[in-house]
This record gives C-alpha cells, sequence and structure tokens, in this order.
C-alpha cells in the first residue's frame, strides 16, 4: 500500500529541478566528466596508448556510470538527513505516508536522475567512439539501473541513521569512496592484498563494476546471474536493515 | 455531562534516558471544546501531545483517542485527526498549493484546498514557496494541512510562537473558527493570554506533572481570589465608609486615590454598592482581576516565564 507515492514522486522531482545547481551537479557533471577525460585520454590514439584505448572503450564508461550510482547515493543520503534535521520527515509521517514510500519516492527519484545522466552520456560519447563499436545502450541501462538500485539500498541504510545532514557527506563518503578504491575498476581484485579483496567481496560496487563491464563489453547476462544475485542480496539486507533503524527524528 | 470525552490520558510516563518528560498525567478533552495545556519550556507539553498523537509512545499508562489506541490504530486515527507539530518544516522549494494537493491526496475524502487556502487568507499565496513564506504564513499553511481531512480532532502544537501580537491574533480567530465547525481542538501553549482567550478548558502543566485542570475562570477562582479595586475620589467620608465594609481586607491610601482589597466574585460589586449607598463620587474606577498569570505563579512559585 503506497499511497501517495507517484504524486510524491513527481512532487520531488519537481522541487529537485527547482535548484538549478543540484540539479545541473547530479545530471551533468558525470558527462561533463566522462568527455573530458575521454578528450584527453583518448583524443588522439596511437599504438603507444592501447592501454588508454581500453580505459576509454571499457574503463571511462564504467566509471562515469559508478559516479553517477554513487553521485545518486550521496544525494539521497544528503536530502534524507535534510528532511530529517529540517522536521520534514516528522512532518510527514504525521500522515498517511509511509517511510517505505518517501524512501521509495526518493530512490525513483534518483533512478530516473541516473537514468537521464546515462542518456546524456551516451549521446556525448557517441562523438568519442569509432561508429563500429557495438554498445548495448538497453543491456547497460538496465545493469545501470539494477546496480544504482542496489548501492542506494545501502544509501537508505546510512540514510536512515545518520543524525544531522552536516554528517551527511562525510558519513557517506567514508563509506562509498573505500568502495570505490576496491571495485576493481583501478587495481584488479585479484593484485589486491587479501584484507583488501575481502573487502571489494563484500561491498556492492564491486558486482556492479563487474555487471557494469561486462554488459558493456557485450557479454551474456547469464555470465552475470552471480553479480545481480549478490545486487540483489545487498538490496535486501540494507532495506531489512534500514526498516529497522530509520529513523524520524 | 454524559458525553463520552474524545481523548481520554489516564496515567501516562514517559522518560528519555533520565530524563522524566512526563509523568502521571492525566486529563480527557470533550467534543466539540478548545483544550490547552500549558505550561513552560520543557514541562512536558509537546510530549504529551505526541504520545496521543500516536507519535510517541508512553512508556506507562493508557491513552484512548476517538475511542481507539493511538499508537496501535496509528493508521486508522490518522485519517481522522490533523496534525499541527511544533518544529516541522516542509520542503524549501514545495509551492503552498503543492502541498495542499500532496497532502489531499493522501487522505479518503480531503476538502477542497483552493477554498481551504482562501479562509485561511493564503489564496494568494498558492504558488510561493515554501521558503518564501512569512513565520505567520508558514503557520497558516500548517493550519490548512491539518484540516485538510476534515478531521474530528485538531492538534495545534504552540502554534502561535514567534508570531507578532497582530498575526496572533488572526491566528486566534482561526482556531476559534475551527471549534465554530465542531471540532475538538487541542493546543498547547506558553502564552497565559492565548490560553484564556481561547481555551474553554486549560490544564497546568510543569515539570512533567499535570498541577490542576479547569476553565480558566474556575482555575482563577479557585486559586486566586483576590480582588482589587482603585479609586478616586474627593469625598471626605470615602476612607472611613470603605474601612468599614466587612470584606475589605485591606484599604491603602495615597491621596485622593484609595486601593482596596478584597476576595471572591462578589467583592468589586459589594465595592460599588458601598459607594452608592454613600453617595460617594468617583473620578477613576479600575479593577485589577488575577488571571491566568497569577494562577500560575500561585501555583509554582514562579512566573512562566522563568
Ligand atoms: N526526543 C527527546 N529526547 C530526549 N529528551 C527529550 C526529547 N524530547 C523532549 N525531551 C525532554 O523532555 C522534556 C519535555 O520536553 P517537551 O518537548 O515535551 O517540552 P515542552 O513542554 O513541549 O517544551 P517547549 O515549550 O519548549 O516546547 C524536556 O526536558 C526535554 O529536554
Ligand atoms: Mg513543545
Amino acid at each position: 500500500m503506497l499511497r501517495g507515492l507517484w504524486h510524491l514522486t513527481w512532487l520531488e522531482i519537481k522541487i529537485f529541478l527547482r535548484e538549478p545547481m543540484g540539479a545541473i551537479g547530479t545530471i551533468v557533471f558525470p558527462v561533463i566528466l566522462f568527455v573530458a577525460l575521454g578528450r584527453a585520454v583518448g583524443g588522439r590514439p596511437t599504438p603507444r596508448s592501447l592501454g588508454a584505448i581500453s580505459f576509454v572503450t571499457v574503463g571511462l564508461p564504467v566509471l562515469a556510470a559508478v559516479l553517477i550510482a554513487l553521485g545518486a547515493v550521496s544525494s539521497l543520503v544528503t536530502i534524507i538527513a535534510i528532511y530529517r534535521e529540517g522536521g520534514i520527515l516528522k512532518r510527514l509521517r504525521a500522515t498517511p505516508l509511509r517511510p517505505q514510500t518517501i524512501l521509495t519516492a526518493h530512490v525513483l527519484v534518483k533512478l530516473l536522475l541516473s537514468a537521464l545522466s546515462l542518456l546524456l552520456m551516451v549521446v556525448a560519447g557517441k562523438r568519442y567512439y569509432p561508429v563500429d563499436v557495438q554498445v548495448p545502450v538497453f543491456g547497460f541501462t538496465m545493469a545501470l539501473l539494477i546496480s544504482t538500485w542496489s548501492i542506494l539500498s545501502l544509501g537508505f541504510l546510512i540514510a536512515s541513521i545518520v543524525p544531522t545532514a552536516r554528517f551527511a557527506q562525510p558519513i557517506s563518503g567514508a563509506i562509498l569512496y573505500p568502495m570505490i578504491a576496491v571495485c576493481g575498476l583501478f587495481v584488479p581484485i585479484q593484485a589486491l592484498p587479501p584484507v583488501l579483496r575481502a573487502m571489494a567481496r563484500v561491498t556492492p560496487l564491486t558486482y556492479a563494476v563487474s555487471l557494469l563491464e561486462g554488459i558493456w563489453k557485450g557479454e551474456a547476462w547469464s555470465a552475470h546471474l552471480g553479480d545481480v544475485a549478490s545486487l540483489a542480496v545487498v538490496f535486501a539486507v540494507c532495506v531489512a536493515l534500514s526498516a529497522k533503524v530509520f529513523r524520524w527524528e | 455531562m454524559g458525553i463520552a470525552p474524545v481523548i481520554e490520558v489516564s496515567g501516562i510516563r514517559k522518560a528519555y534516558g533520565r530524563t522524566v518528560a512526563v509523568d502521571e498525567v492525566s486529563f480527557t478533552v470533550n467534543p466539540g471544546e478548545i483544550f490547552g495545556l500549558i505550561g513552560p519550556n520543557g514541562a512536558g507539553k509537546t510530549t504529551t501531545m505526541e504520545c496521543v498523537e500516536g507519535l510517541r509512545t508512553p512508556d506507562r499508562g493508557a491513552i484512548s483517542i476517538l475511542g481507539m489506541d493511538p499508537f496501535r490504530d496509528v493508521y486508522r486515527l490518522q485519517v481522522r485527526i490533523g496534525v499541527q507539530l511544533q518544529q516541522a518544516q516542509l520542503q524549501k522549494r514545495i509551492k503552498v498549493w503543492e502541498a495542499v494537493a500532496l497532502w489531499a491526496s493522501l487522505y479518503p475524502k480531503p476538502v477542497e484546498g483552493k477554498r481551504l487556502l482562501e479562509r485561511l487568507g493564503l489564496g494568494e499565496k498558492r504558488n510561493a514557496k515554501f521558503m518564501t513564506l512569512s513565520g505567520g504564513q508558514k503557520q497558516r499553511l500548517f493550519i490548512a494541512l491539518a484540516l485538510i481531512n476534515d478531521p474530528e480532532v485538531v492538534f495545534l502544537d504552540e502554534l502561535t510562537t514567534g508570531l507578532d501580537p497582530q498575526a496572533r491574533r488572526a491566528i486566534w480567530d482561526l482556531v476559534r473558527g475551527i471549534r465554530e465547525r465542531g471540532k475538538t481542538v487541542f493546543m498547547t501553549t506558553h502564552l497565559m493570554e492565548e490560553a484564556e482567550r481561547l481555551c474553554d478548558r486549560v490544564a497546568i502543566i510543569e515539570h512533567g506533572r499535570i498541577i490542576d485542570i479547569g476553565s480558566p475562570d474556575e482555575l482563577v477562582g479557585r486559586h486566586c481570589p483576590e480582588r482589587t479595586v482603585m479609586l478616586s475620589t474627593e469625598h471626605g467620608l470615602a476612607e472611613e465608609r470603605l474601612r468599614a465594609m466587612p470584606q475589605a481586607e485591606e484599604v491603602t491610601r495615597q491621596d485622593s486615590r484609595f486601593t482596596v482589597r478584597g476576595r471572591g466574585d462578589d467583592f468589586v460589586t459589594e465595592v460599588i454598592h458601598c459607594l452608592s449607598e454613600n453617595q460617594i463620587r468617583v473620578t477613576d474606577f479600575r479593577t485589577m482581576l488575577p488571571n491566568l498569570e497569577d494562577v500560575f505563579l500561585k501555583l509554582t512559585g514562579h512566573s512562566i516565564r522563568d
């Protein structure tokens, strides 16, 4: 029973777009980064920069996708913290709205914005890729949405407990940045020391990267069922936990 | 009276860690009345009210509202009550009409938002963002949100705190309007004047305990029966005649100005009677009646403003 979900989601989208800086930052920033990096690294492909080409064709899109997902998480955490601190959550609580509805509405907003951001990236990317490279846009979008959904649930959990908006950024940063370091995007998982490797295995980002990379390269979904399952487990665990620890004020 | 109370609170206690916010609190609220919980900062008003609203659970005691248990039946209850919280905000960039429309979408039988806003004097602010509203306009919006579902009971927590006297008076009129529509109002305030002008009955709460409950007049009569009359006269026998009044407990004189103290509701009449019987012409006549402020002072030994 998610009474008010669509109404609230639509309203939150409108409210979000009314803050131009935030909206531009969240939607456009990963795209700009993507284009700038693509220019810097892959502008003039020469034989010596074969590694660079592989980064541009696989690593960069995945990095940009990951940035989109993480951007979504940290803005989810921040917005819930602001709502809690300002007493907005409390006011909503005294209505028939349920916490799941409120969180789901925000997740939907973030997913939608992520999809929009990705779309822009694809449009921009067309300029930097050889025409014959076949990019599985639909599959990649699905993979990104699944990844974002799962990583957002981690955001849910963080958002359920961060006490104030001021802590939201540092706390989500402290949790998210190490995840980026060990996710396999920069250093292959196998090359990591055992402790970090164990860490990599429990963060959703690792599975997200593996899934995104695979789908981007054109691998079959069946080869990545493990990733999808892991992301689903993370989602289930985080949602269950956050329902337990959710604080209205 | 034979009418079942709308709210019945018996013996609730609520502690936050070691702080006991509310203890042994019991009262009833009758249908159609404005009931006020008055007390200084930190007395436990908000805690008590939010327990009744189902937003907090008391550690002990029982609450019944519209025949329901506020915590167990919170979802059924929410549809029938309207709530204004002491410290609430909305999204900074939400527009007035959007907030009202969202709230309306959450309830089965909402009233018409546009008319409601007009009634609350917000018709012209329909398109304004929440963050651009003045304090009084925000409070009106919160009243609108509390009324959108045509509730049977309306909760108002420190509705006028921080507003200027003019805005305050306007809000008081709105609250009276709510009662006139047959609704029950449960409010808190630390303004004695507000309680006196608005409430049919009040409960005085301090340090988490209720000290006394009654209509403002009853409370004044019970705890502060003293009456003071100040008058000016040139009449030569005035002092003698006033002192001769059996009810006059103290008469002081400064030139032609007299201060007469006594007690009881009839005292002022007695003074007037004495003046007319002795044909004492007065050029000034003032009465000083105690009010809730004095009741509070008497009961707690200090003023509500600390
Ligand atoms: N969430 C909370 N956690 C811890 N202590 C609390 C909490 N809420 C209230 N208290 C404490 O309980 C006591 C009663 O607070 P309450 O908010 O009910 O008072 P109040 O009468 O509404 O005061 P005010 O006029 O300032 O609004 C205070 O000592 C307060 O510090
Ligand atoms: Mg309070």
